[in-house]
């Protein structure tokens, strides 16, 4: 069995996996990361995105094998070391950007990513970027104003004001 | 009910954020599937890979010889330990109601159908081992079509049940042929509410935790109905319900699907008896689609009768419904439960309804959001729309000339039902603003004029349904084996706080946030300080679940009537210890105060401590401010709205754009408007998904073709548009809270106001019907169909 070393909201694991194993089962079955959750068997829902490395992926279409050696941040490591929420679980909040909560981690990791590539998206890059997540309760709108929210509070920390009230 | 004194803003109309949302955002969750117990062993079920065959061998003893695998069954094997599964609902005398066991025996009847099951130390290799249970079959011909289904020579899904038929139902209200023969105008059309899979984000999941020392069994499930399971469990499976806890931890949605008693329940449950450790089942997304229930599936031959002046005189409706395989939980009334809802807002003398329930090789059906009212609101808002056409005059004049006034409520429709209140005209006016009506109609016609490829097209949907499942008397005269009462617990706790324990079980409605801010209002203390719990038979022993739109207006009701008892008790306290007589009390903020003396006082939580210590309470008091209530709704209510949809239709492609969608809802007395404009989004994306999207897909051989999200069109955030809401605020007059429900109004409204869009940009192309999914390859078809058909 391979032996991988990944680093999973900042505590390195080593574990003997199966090659076979989804970076998902892994992070869910042998890490105890169970705030990343699994919505399909064909990686078009998006419920289980994490960062690896920084970038959103489908931890459903990555072996845990690739992810030796990376860093896997997941909703349970977004927020900050004092329990602070980080601005896009915020916006998510104030803008009730959920339901269910079922596809939350997976869109609110997906929102981050998108922000960090795109500052200040349109509504139509933002529906574009947060295509490969499926959510079935909120019909997306209040998603997609909890990222501009977000895009929102992050500019204007960016520029040390004041965050911009909700 | 509240009162709440000046200086203290009301909980009630105020949009808080939700309570709910600090664990779901940061991943501290506890879904079914979380929950992995010591010595769990973990079950696959070996299902058809064909629609309809005889069994001839299943043979698991390969697959108990496999790594890891500690127990595997055939359906015989485990015949002796459970019964049927439940059906809850038998809507006429004729009723053919066949047995479902949890594994089948004899034959199989829809690709998916479970034939045997492995347990083992890991899912893996549970999965892994299937494939040495040895499953032989003789394959039949299998019943993919529900008209055809009832003909001669067709194959029978149940060899006892002639022409596939479940059962038969028929109604008459007025005159339907003197209607008819006595109008200028009669209209007929043929609409197929397509099969639909509910795809609720998180899959089905179960986890049975056996006590073999009491015979005890704590069951976790991805359920809309904790209680449901338990009664219904307990009847299947032979065990006392007391003897099952059920828990309906995080739920990731349901949307219906989860309103229901599954298979896999009792599988888990029996299993977990039989080898007395923690059991563990979850669905994939394509075991999903297979087997848990699918929505709607109904043929609608419809017939509209009227006068040239517009007025409609009477609506004759023939229903087909495909009930699949096998009836699950509420299968059999789904198409039924939308009986009352076809006359729509009308007024109208004459209806005739029959309805025919079909077997076929399919996954069950069952209740999916909306329940037979979006199949009703589709058949009366696309015939509305039709019979303007026809008249040549705009269907918010036609719908003006027949629907309700509102000085005429409260009302009884031709389909027997009285709804209380509504305002049609407010909400269509303040529709017509948003969408900016006149003008569109206007770029309409000029777009038609010039001939361009790219046509206008404006849908409407003035809809109304009925909320607040259900009173008990009328379920019961209905068929339902149980009844439509909520249950409500509220304890002012000692150190001040409030719990509120109800009976529904809430998978993203909100209830958490809603009910606090009612139980706030009625005790006059803080949000902060009230927590609602739900979810679990044992801390919530009495309650019906959540379905129906109902959680507010019965369960809420519920809320209201405890919190008074506790006022009372408190009132009694009160009077007590600053030696007044009750009467001479004020109640205002969550204070007792004496009448004139606004330094006597005390708290209600100041009381609640007092009632705990017990020191100094009146004669004969007993301790405790905690109160029950049960609430068995009268009647229902009557949510209404007007909904528009502005589309642009590519008549050289069938490309259908949604550009603009209006939504004003009349859900009475809003609780949370923040929790009330989301429920709002989501059902309407929902219905326009039916509208635009989704649909499921068999082939001749009874293979679901749309069997994975692959295939299956759930939209994502670049299929639909942000939508225009708005409210007007009739409250309804069935309860003191003044409230209707909102859950599936979006849903019931969107689907012919889309589809109604969509043939209205098309009518210079003679194109009267589209066929839903509305996708540019039906849209494409129905122009070349309508051109044709001019030739």
């Amino acid at each position: 069995m391979p032996r991988i070393s990944v680093t999973v909201d900042g505590v390195r694991h080593e574990d003997d996996v199966e090659a076979r194993v989804l970076l998902v089962h892994y992070l869910r079955e042998s890490v105890g990361k169970v705030g990343t959750v699994v919505g399909c068997d064909t990686s078009n829902c998006g419920a289980c995105t994490v960062l690896l490395d920084g970038e959103s992926v489908k931890s459903c279409s990555v072996l845990a094998v690739q992810a030796d050696g990376s860093e896997v941040t997941t909703i349970e490591g977004l927020a900050g070391d004092d329990g602070s929420l980080h601005p896009m679980q915020q916006a998510f909040h104030e803008s009730h950007a959920l339901q269910c909560g079922y596809c939350t981690p997976g869109m609110i990791l997906a929102a981050v990513d998108l922000l960090s590539n795109n500052p200040d998206p349109s509504e139509d890059e933002i529906r574009e970027g947060l295509e490969g997540n499926l959510c079935r309760c909120t019909g997306y709108q209040n998603i997609v104003r909890a990222v501009q929210l977000a895009a929102k509070s992050s500019e204007a920390a960016a520029q040390g004001r004041e965050e911009v009230p909700a | 009910m509240s009162t709440v004194a000046e200086g203290r803003v009301a909980e009630v109309g105020q949009a808080r954020l939700r309570s709910e949302d600090a664990h779901l955002i940061t991943g501290h969750t506890q879904w079914t599937d979380n929950i992995t117990l010591p010595g769990t062993l973990h079950l696959a079920i070996l299902r058809s890979p064909v629609a309809h065959a005889t069994i001839t061998k299943v043979d698991v003893s390969g697959a108990r010889e496999r790594p890891g695998v500690v127990a595997a069954f055939s359906g015989a094997d485990l015949a002796g330990d459970w019964g049927s599964l439940p059906m809850a609902w038998t809507v006429s005398e004729d009723q053919k109601s066949p047995p479902h066991f949890p594994l089948t025996a004899d034959k199989v009847r829809f690709v998916g159908d479970g034939v045997a099951v492995v347990a083992a130390t890991s899912r893996a290799a549970a999965v892994d081992a299937l494939e040495a249970v040895e499953f032989e079959f003789e394959t039949l011909p299998a019943v993919v079509d529900m008209e055809a289904a009832q003909g001669q020579g067709s194959p029978l899904v149940h060899d006892d049940i002639p022409a596939n038929r479940c059962f038969t139902w028929k109604e008459s209200h007025g005159d339907y042929a003197a209607a008819r023969s006595r109008a200028d105008i009669v209209l007929k059309r043929r609409y197929i509410n397509q099969r639909l899979i509910p795809s609720a984000m998180e899959p089905r999941s179960v986890v049975v935790q056996p006590s073999p020392a009491t015979s005890e069994f704590t069951l976790w499930s991805s359920t809309q109905v904790p209680h449901f399971v338990q009664i219904f469990l307990a009847l299947t499976c032979g065990i006392p319900q007391q003897s099952i806890r059920v828990i309906a931890p995080d739920v990731g949605g349901g949307f219906g699907s989860k309103l229901d008693v599954y298979a896999e329940e009792a599988i888990c449950l029996t299993l977990a008896k039989k080898l007395g450790v923690p059991i563990k089942w979850t669905e994939t997304r394509s075991e999903n689609f297979q087997v848990t229930i699918h929505g709607r599936d109904l043929i609608q031959e419809v017939e509209i009768a009227a006068m040239r002046d517009g007025t409609v005189l009477g609506l004759k409706v023939d229903l087909t419904a495909s009930m699949g395989a096998y009836l699950q939980l509420l299968t059999a009334c789904i198409p039924l439960l939308g009986r009352y809802m076809y006359p729509g807002i009308y007024k109208f003398e004459a209806h005739d309804l029959s309805c025919m329930g079909v077997f076929t090789n399919k996954t069950p059906t069952d209740a999916y959001r909306g329940a037979g009212r979006p199949e009703a609101t589709f058949v009366i808002e696309r015939i509305m729309d039709e019979l303007a056409h026809e008249l040549q005059v705009d269907p918010l004049e036609l719908r003006r000339k027949n629907w309700i006034d509102k000085d005429e409520f409260p009302y009884t429709t031709v389909a027997g039902l009285e709804y209380d209140s509504g305002d049609y005209e407010k909400a269509t006016v303040r529709a017509t603003e948003l969408l900016g009506y006149d003008a569109l109609r206007r770029e309409q016609q000029e777009r038609r004029d010039r001939n361009d490829p790219v046509q206008i097209g404006i849908g409407v949907s003035t809809y109304t349904e009925m909320c607040g499942l259900a009173p008990s008397r009328w379920l019961g005269k209905e068929g339902y084996v149980a009844g439509g009462w909520e249950a409500a617990t509220v304890r002012v706790l000692p150190l001040g706080k409030v719990e509120v324990v109800t009976g529904t079980s809430p998978h993203g409605q909100s209830h958490e946030t809603t009910f606090a801010q009612i139980a706030a209002d009625a005790l006059g203390v803080g949000f902060d300080d009230v927590v609602v719990v739900h979810g679990d038979t044992r801390i919530a022993p009495l309650g019906l679940d959540t379905y129906g739109s109902r959680s507010l207006a019965v369960g809420g009701m519920a809320i209201v009537r405890a919190s008074e008892k506790i006022v009372e008790k408190a009132r009694a306290l009160a009077a007590h210890q600053l030696e007044c007589d009750p009467s001479d009390l004020e109640f205002s903020a969550g204070k007792f105060t004496v009448k004139g003396s606004p330094d006597s006082a005390k708290t209600i939580q100041e009381l609640a401590f007092a009632s705990f210590v017990a020191h100094d309470l009146p004669d004969g008091a007993s301790p405790i401010l905690t109160a029950d209530a049960v609430v068995d709704p009268e009647t229902f209510s009557f949510p209404h709205g007007t909904h528009l949809a502005h589309v642009e239709v590519d008549t050289e492609t069938g490309a259908v754009a949604l550009k603009q969608y209006v939504a004003v809802d009349d859900v009475g007395k809003v609780v949370n408007p923040l929790v009330v404009e989301g429920q709002v989004h989501g059902g309407v994306a929902q219905g326009i998904a039916q509208a635009l999207y989704e649909g499921a897909v068999y082939d001749g051989d009874g293979n679901l073709v749309t069997g994975t999200l692959v295939d299956y069109f759930v939209p994502s955030a670049v299929d639909l548009p942000s939508f225009t809401t708005d409210r007007t605020e009739t409250p309804s007059t069935t309860n003191p809270l003044g409230v209707k429900g909102v859950g599936e109004a979006g849903t019931i409204a969107s689907t012919p106001a889309v589809v109604n869009a969509i043939v209205d940009a098309l009518r210079p192309s003679g194109v009267n019907d589209v066929e839903m999914p509305c996708t540019p390859m039906h849209v494409w078809q129905a122009i070349r169909t309508a051109s044709r058909g001019a030739k």
